[in-house]
């Protein structure tokens, strides 16, 4: 087979060896190659060097890195096969852009925010001589824009980027990368941070484009069932080395390599779930009433009530936009302009923290998005955990102590971390302190604001495992905000779905994935990829 | 966005007239009567009470404050209490002599601060870069009368006698009739700002090099120079440009030290001059005019900033 494929690849890359400046490698040797027409998923977690075997592949290497063996040869449309690193500076910009691809993962930031996008693509067709006049440039920035799926009108053409949605702006960069006819598309998670209705678009244009074109593309990813909906062969990366390829079939049904299996098993699936504990009751821990919050004209919420009993796991459900994270903020008291109620126990919440009473505050307790950067990058983890003690309780110092270091156990972060900046965790290890630092004063409501989005797969998994023990334990009662409808069974009793900043539906899981009553579920479980 | 300047232009009318009231209390808070200090100790006391009178010194305080307001706005900078003539005729050449140095310095310094700034954020950690950035300290950190001493000592005495040290144009004459005079002035200026245009061109450029979009245009084969002057330069603009302004702004101050260094008849002397003999007419004229260059100097960079993003752009037009 690998003869076979070696004779017919528009992309080959073999034993490539990246080392940092100072020695260290990055990859360690990765052989890959791609037929035209085929799509190949690199998959792995951050880290693992897949975006720098992805940019290799353009002879492409960022800051601080430099190959150091290995050939990557590319085969043109019209010619013999290159030796991509083997060139000059100027000839192998001349193949960027034509002959060789590339996605960028957030066109946010990799669309230049001060150019009108016509301009952008057009300008890869004026840098490779695409065509012999302007008028035929400008028929195929119009053409190409079609191919995309975007309005191909010089109106269109006339925005910025910051007029375009997340979606429409990644499928101008991907316009871009096909405007020249390419041989070979390198796509870095083109999808990441796109809603799933926006990310099926994507996922079937990519799809599209290269089997009509015959493109050979090399998707970057580390979601799993993002490869099963697009790639014909995975390649799974750690650290720097290519571990398992095969087909997508054998590899998703049969991984060989362990560490594939492990990837394969933390994927949070619709259809499977894990045990999870009933709730232990029927009072009402928290309740919300009629909430609204509008900014001037716009509305963000719209006249919300939700319940959520002690013990149970409520998993607010929307897309970016839809509010939940405002409702989130609202609950906790961060964010007190807002009509409506908030009550605890009975009792009415203050609209701000700052009105809240110690133990109000106590009972109500949040952890982020980002443990990147809601700790506090000049305290100790055992520091930051014991903040709200120190603020919040009459505790002297020596039960304090004794405090965070249960709740360190209880989130299992060992006692030597303890005294560790943050800077010196991995991130599944900071979601951990940020958890712990929202347990330490034995909250009764734990509002979760996509907590395991910044986290790899394999990282996800443990911390949602974490968050449904913590809960069977405590009997906490728990909002688990997030846009991942997947993650459902695997932590929430129930689902509550929020759209436009209003709730459209409410229900037990297995209730509403089994039967979704509103249209926006069905097309939000209709465009969740599965494996 | 015209909505956008014509706010700022308005804030800018606004802080100008708040330094109205602030230049005219200032000049009231001076310690001693003007009439006094102009006609020395030996003044009769009726020569004194004429001189007051003449000078309005016994009106309300709002009345001279509106009197001058009204002379300024109409373009009437008032008597000048030393040379009785008007302070317009007294600054007319003055000003045209500063300008010629500050615009000359501002020029050549925004030229070169950008170009050097760009060009070691491109050879980031290379040995011309270190030196670009060690020189740039150094100079940063000498102040202007002893840059100017130094230049001094360097091209106009025994090391290399090229330059005239001072200005040697008669009055009345134009100063750029010879050019040679001008040359130690503008370097000076020059190299005092350079420097802050310099290191904030690297790190801003340096953070556009490393943003998405520039990788992006290199890896659509993007030639590097259109990668440079397209993707990079205008989004490195907008910032600099403030720091650019605060510069510039600064120059209108700095010019005061270094006129006085080589005896060069701008408003920077003037200024000195009328100080010495409790000349407030000019005092106020010249603090108002170094002021008002600030505020110009300012709205000139917030426009920049404004049309070199796009974004801003919209928001106003929206």
């Amino acid at each position: 087979m690998t003869a076979h494929v070696a004779v017919a690849s528009a992309l080959e890359v073999s034993e490539l060896r990246v080392n940092t400046l100072t020695g260290s490698p990055v990859l360690k040797g990765v052989s890959y190659a791609i037929a035209p027409g085929e799509v190949l998923a690199l998959v792995g977690e951050s880290g693992s060097g897949k975006t720098t075997a992805g940019l290799a592949a353009l002879g492409h290497f960022r800051r601080g890195l430099a190959p150091a063996g290995g050939t990557v040869t590319a085969r043109p449309r019209d010619g013999e096969p290159v030796d991509v690193l083997g060139l000059g500076e100027r000839e192998r910009r001349t193949l960027r852009g034509h002959t060789l691809a590339y996605v960028p993962q957030d066109p946010a930031l990799s669309l230049n925010p001060a150019l009108r996008i016509g301009r952008q693509i057009g300008e890869v067709l004026e840098a490779h001589g695409y065509g012999t006049s302007d008028e035929e440039r400008a028929a195929r920035v119009a053409e190409v824009l079609g191919e995309v799926g975007l309005p191909a009108d010089e109106a269109y053409q006339r925005r910025y980027p910051h007029q375009l949605s997340g979606g429409q702006q990644q499928r101008v960069g991907i316009a871009m990368a096909f405007a020249c006819r390419p041989s070979v598309v390198v796509l870095d998670e083109p999808t990441t941070g796109l809603d799933v209705t926006t990310q099926t678009l994507v996922l079937r244009t990519v799809a599209a484009l290269t089997a009509e074109h015959g493109v050979a593309a090399l998707y970057i990813t580390h979601d799993l069932a993002v490869v099963a909906a697009i790639a014909d062969r995975v390649a799974v990366m750690r650290g720097g080395e290519i571990v398992e390829c095969g087909t997508t079939g054998e590899v998703l049904r049969r991984p060989a390599h362990a560490y594939t299996r492990e990837l394969v098993d933390a994927v949070p699936d619709l259809d499977r779930g894990g045990d999870l504990p009933a709730p232990d009751g029927d009072t009402q821990t928290l309740r919300v009433k009629d909430l609204s919050v509008s900014y001037g004209e716009h509305e963000v919420l719209r006249d919300v009530s939700l319940t959520v009993h002690s013990g149970e796991c409520l998993l607010l459900l929307g897309e970016s936009g839809s509010g939940k994270t405002t409702l989130s903020r609202c609950v906790a008291g961060l964010n007190e302009h807002h009509t409506g109620t908030v009550e605890l126990d009975g009792a009415a919440l203050a609209p701000a923290t700052r009105r809240r009473s110690a133990e109000e505050l106590r009972a109500v307790q949040y952890v982020f998005q980002s443990p990147y950067s809601s700790l506090n990058p000049r305290r100790t983890i055992a520091q930051s955990v014991e903040v709200p003690l120190e603020m919040l309780t009459e505790l002297p110092k020596a039960a304090r102590r004794e405090r965070v270091a249960e709740t360190l156990d209880r989130v299992r972060l060992s006692r030597e971390l303890a005294g560790r900046l943050p800077d010196q965790l991995s991130g599944g290890e900071r979601q951990r302190a940020a958890i712990a630092r929202a347990l330490v004063t034995t909250p009764k409501v734990l509002l979760c604001d996509e907590v395991t989005s910044a986290l790899d797969v394999s990282v996800q998994a443990t911390i949602i495992d974490l968050l449904c023990e913590l809960r069977a334990e405590l009997g906490t009662a728990m909002v688990f905000v997030t846009h991942n409808i997947a993650l459902a069974r695997h932590v929430a009793d129930r689902i509550a779905v929020l759209r436009g900043g209003e709730i459209v539906e409410v229900g037990p899981v297995d209730e509403v994935l089994s039967d979704p009553r509103h249209e926006y579920t069905r097309r939000l479980l209709a465009n969740t990829p599965r494996m | 966005m015209s909505r956008l300047i014509v706010r700022r232009l308005l804030v800018s009318l606004a802080v100008l007239w708040l330094v109205t009231l602030l230049v005219f209390v200032a000049t009231l808070l001076l310690p001693g009567d003007p009439a006094r200090a102009i006609l020395g100790q030996q003044a009769t006391p009726e020569r004194i009470a004429a001189l007051r009178a003449q000078l309005d010194i016994d009106a309300p305080v709002w009345e001279r404050y509106l009197n001058w307001l009204g002379g300024v706005v109409t373009g009437d900078l008032g008597t000048s209490t030393a040379t009785q003539g008007p302070v317009n005729d007294l600054l007319g050449d003055r000003i045209g002599a500063s300008l010629v140095l500050l615009v000359a310095a501002a020029v050549l310094s925004t030229l070169v601060g950008l170009a050097l700034g760009t060009w070691t954020a491109m050879r980031r950690g290379r040995a011309a870069d270190h030196t670009v950035s060690g020189i740039s300290l150094v100079i940063a950190a000498l102040p202007e009368f002893v840059i100017g001493v130094a230049l001094i000592v360097l091209l106009s005495t025994t090391v290399f006698p090229l330059l005239p040290s001072v200005t040697l144009a008669p009055p009345g004459e134009p100063v750029w009739s010879q050019p040679s005079q001008l040359v130690l002035p503008v370097l000076t200026l020059t190299l005092v700002v350079t420097p802050y245009i310099t290191r904030m061109m690297r790190a801003t450029m340096s953070e556009v090099l490393d943003s998405g979009y520039v990788e992006m245009a290199r890896l659509k084969g993007i030639p590097e120079k259109t990668v440079l002057l397209r993707h990079a330069l205008p989004h490195a603009i907008g910032p600099v440009a403030q720091v650019i302004a605060l510069q510039l702004a600064w120059l209108a101050g700095g010019v005061v030290v270094v006129e006085f260094l080589f005896r060069y008849p701008g408003v920077g002397q003037a200024l000195i001059d009328a100080v010495n003999s409790r000349d407030v007419e000019v005092v106020q004229a010249i603090t108002l005019l170094i002021a008002a260059v600030y505020i110009v100097v300012n709205l000139l960079a917030d426009i920049v900033g404004i049309l070199t993003s796009p974004k801003l752009r919209a928001e106003v037009t929206r």
